[in-house]
């Protein structure tokens, strides 16, 4: 860690595991607050940023349970700083109710969620992807975020850089959903020089007290500006539906003008925020939607099929949520199957079916967690897809 | 020539995740490989059995996983009980010759021995015995180049211990390499 800028980011080849990457990619972000409850396997995350915050002039706390931890994520956030939490699925349970705050008080923040099989406590110490329908719509009411899936350790970075983005940029709670499995293995990781990493800042408003509506939209955006404590707004933050100063009301048209501008800032910008990776898709026969380790898994598979002659492609989501539905749509007019393994009984795949509409065949490959599948099951997924 | 699965196993407080690391990332940093570590993550405390699982390539690696390995490395009895019967028949075991006697292997496994922990008190320091077995390990094998398992070591000690650790890697190297020039 001698090799730290003076911005705090690590420049250079690392051999890191996937929650060190993510604390590295916190710091480059300009994460300056992390509050947690550690928990197997994401425990790694935040001790890093324990060890390293005090070097770039970071605070990490630890508090009582994950509700404490992630009410003062939300606090952190609106006291100024960049800020994260990390966790598992039974943390991931009780951190619901403040991932609904945050999403009605449109707080940038980042929640890390290294799964683990659950329900529960579950395996603690083994992988699962069983948290994706929680990550949608784990918490009551209708709102959007964004969930992002890594699939190695360099992506932790990359992809936590990107989170604190997008926090920043749509004001909404970004989950970063890695899996024990590429939480805890250990690979190179390149860090760029800071110049090399874009990075969004927090969008103060210009605006002088007396003007300033806490929840207007700023011009030409759907999402509103920020204000720094101390600089004499006088602000107010509620969990009620409120109106564009922030007051609570409670009235039919205003939670629908709040409501809508919270599911659209994220809806109507999809194509923004969506990012996949495709390989093959030319002329696939037969296409794997996988994502996490997964997909490296699925990777194997697709090269034992295609050594068998099978014409598949792979759609790796990058983005769980939003959807990657545009997409998807388009290649159901043409392919013959969806092939889609997970660490879970089947959750994404419910996805998949519902844009498909029954215009093609999806077959999920589903596993209950603890290890990886077997790449062979899914090679006979599919094959048996086009059979 | 696909990817080589490696396992090293001890007891909780030799070293053992610490040996991996050095050899993935030599392998990784400074050898224009590719490696992927995992370690049995489990309620294990310091004293009993683990490992570090690590898999290098020249492709990117997709299974995370060790399942058969092609070298093991057993520092403790308990490792080589646990971990042996999952070397392949034609794999390469490393052991530490005082504390692991070998028994029931295949006829068709090559074995060889290095008195570590002997040579870390030598040094000095009991706790060097990983990286007198990492050096063994380099000179045995050659999955690693030399090189960047000295530079890998050098990136993962304490800056004050580089070198007694640097001696500590010569020592199971060069031990290795006779060994090596006999078989």
């Amino acid at each position: 860690m001698s090799n730290a800028n003076s911005s705090g980011t690590l420049t250079g080849s690392h051999y890191l595991d996937g929650d060190h990457a993510c604390s590295e990619g916190a710091i480059a972000a300009g994460c300056r607050f992390a509050a947690g409850y550690p928990i197997t396997p994401s425990t790694e995350v935040v001790e890093r940023l324990a060890q390293r915050f005090p070097f770039v002039g970071g605070r990490f706390l630890q508090f009582e349970d994950e509700l404490a931890a992630s009410i003062a994520l939300l606090g952190g956030a609106w006291g100024g700083a960049k800020a994260c939490t990390v966790t598992s699925g039974p943390g991931f349970s009780l951190m619901m109710e403040h991932i609904g705050l945050a999403a009605i008080t449109e707080t940038p923040c980042v929640f890390f969620n290294v799964q683990r099989a659950g329900p529960s406590t579950g395996l603690p110490t083994q992988p699962a992807q069983g948290d994706m329908m929680q990550a949608r719509f784990g918490s009551h009411g209708d709102y959007r975020l964004i969930a992002l899936c890594p699939n190695s350790p360099q992506e932790c970075f990359d992809l936590t850089v990107d989170a604190f983005n997008m926090a920043e940029e749509f004001r909404v709670p970004v989950l970063v959903m890695l899996d024990e499995v590429v939480g805890h293995m250990t690979e190179k990781v390149v860090i760029p020089e800071d110049a090399e990493i874009k990075v969004t800042e927090r969008r103060w408003t210009k605006k002088p007290p007396g003007e300033f509506k806490l929840f207007a939209p700023a011009e030409g955006s759907l999402v509103p500006e920020m204000v720094k404590p101390g600089d004499g707004y006088r602000i107010h933050v509620t969990g009620l539906t409120h109106d564009e100063r922030g007051y609570p009301k409670m009235t039919v048209p205003e939670h629908e003008k709040m409501q809508m501008r919270l599911w659209n800032k994220i809806v109507l910008n999809a194509d923004k925020i969506v990012k996949y990776e495709a390989k093959d898709l030319d002329d696939a026969e037969v296409v794997v939607v996988s994502y996490g380790i997964t997909s490296r898994i699925a990777e194997r598979a697709i090269q034992q099929a295609r050594a068998q002659g099978v014409k598949v492609g792979s759609f790796r989501l990058i983005t769980a949520w939003p959807f990657p539905e545009k997409e998807i749509l388009q290649l159901s007019k043409k392919v013959k199957a969806f092939v889609v393994p997970e660490l879970n009984l089947g959750q994404m795949v419910l996805e998949v079916q519902r844009i498909v509409e029954g215009r093609t065949k999806v077959v999920p490959v589903p596993h209950v967690g603890g290890t990886v599948h077997d790449p062979q099951v899914i090679t006979n997924a599919i094959v048996g897809a086009v059979r | 020539m696909g990817p080589t699965e490696i396992k090293i196993g001890g007891l909780g407080g030799q070293g053992v995740i610490l040996g991996g690391i050095i050899i993935g990332k030599a392998a990784a940093l400074f050898d224009s490989k590719h490696s992927c570590l995992t370690q049995a993550f489990g309620p294990e405390a310091r004293g009993s059995a683990c490992s570090a699982q690590v898999v290098v390539d020249s492709e990117p690696i997709l299974y995370p996983y060790v399942q058969k390995p092609h070298l093991m490395v057993a520092m403790s009895q308990d490792a080589f009980a646990k971990f042996s019967p999952e070397l392949r028949p034609d794999g390469t075991l490393l052991i530490e010759e005082e504390l692991v006697k070998p028994t029931g292997l295949p006829s068709t496994v090559k074995v060889f021995a290095v008195p570590a922990t002997r040579i870390a008190e030598e040094l000095g320091r009991k706790m060097v015995m990983n990286i007198v077995m990492v050096g063994f390990f380099t000179a045995v094998t050659g999955i690693v180049s030399e090189e960047a398992a000295r530079e890998a070591v050098k990136d993962s000690v304490p800056p004050a211990t580089v070198e007694l650790n640097m001696k500590a890697f010569q020592r199971g190297f060069d031990h290795g390499k006779k060994l090596v020039a006999k078989a």
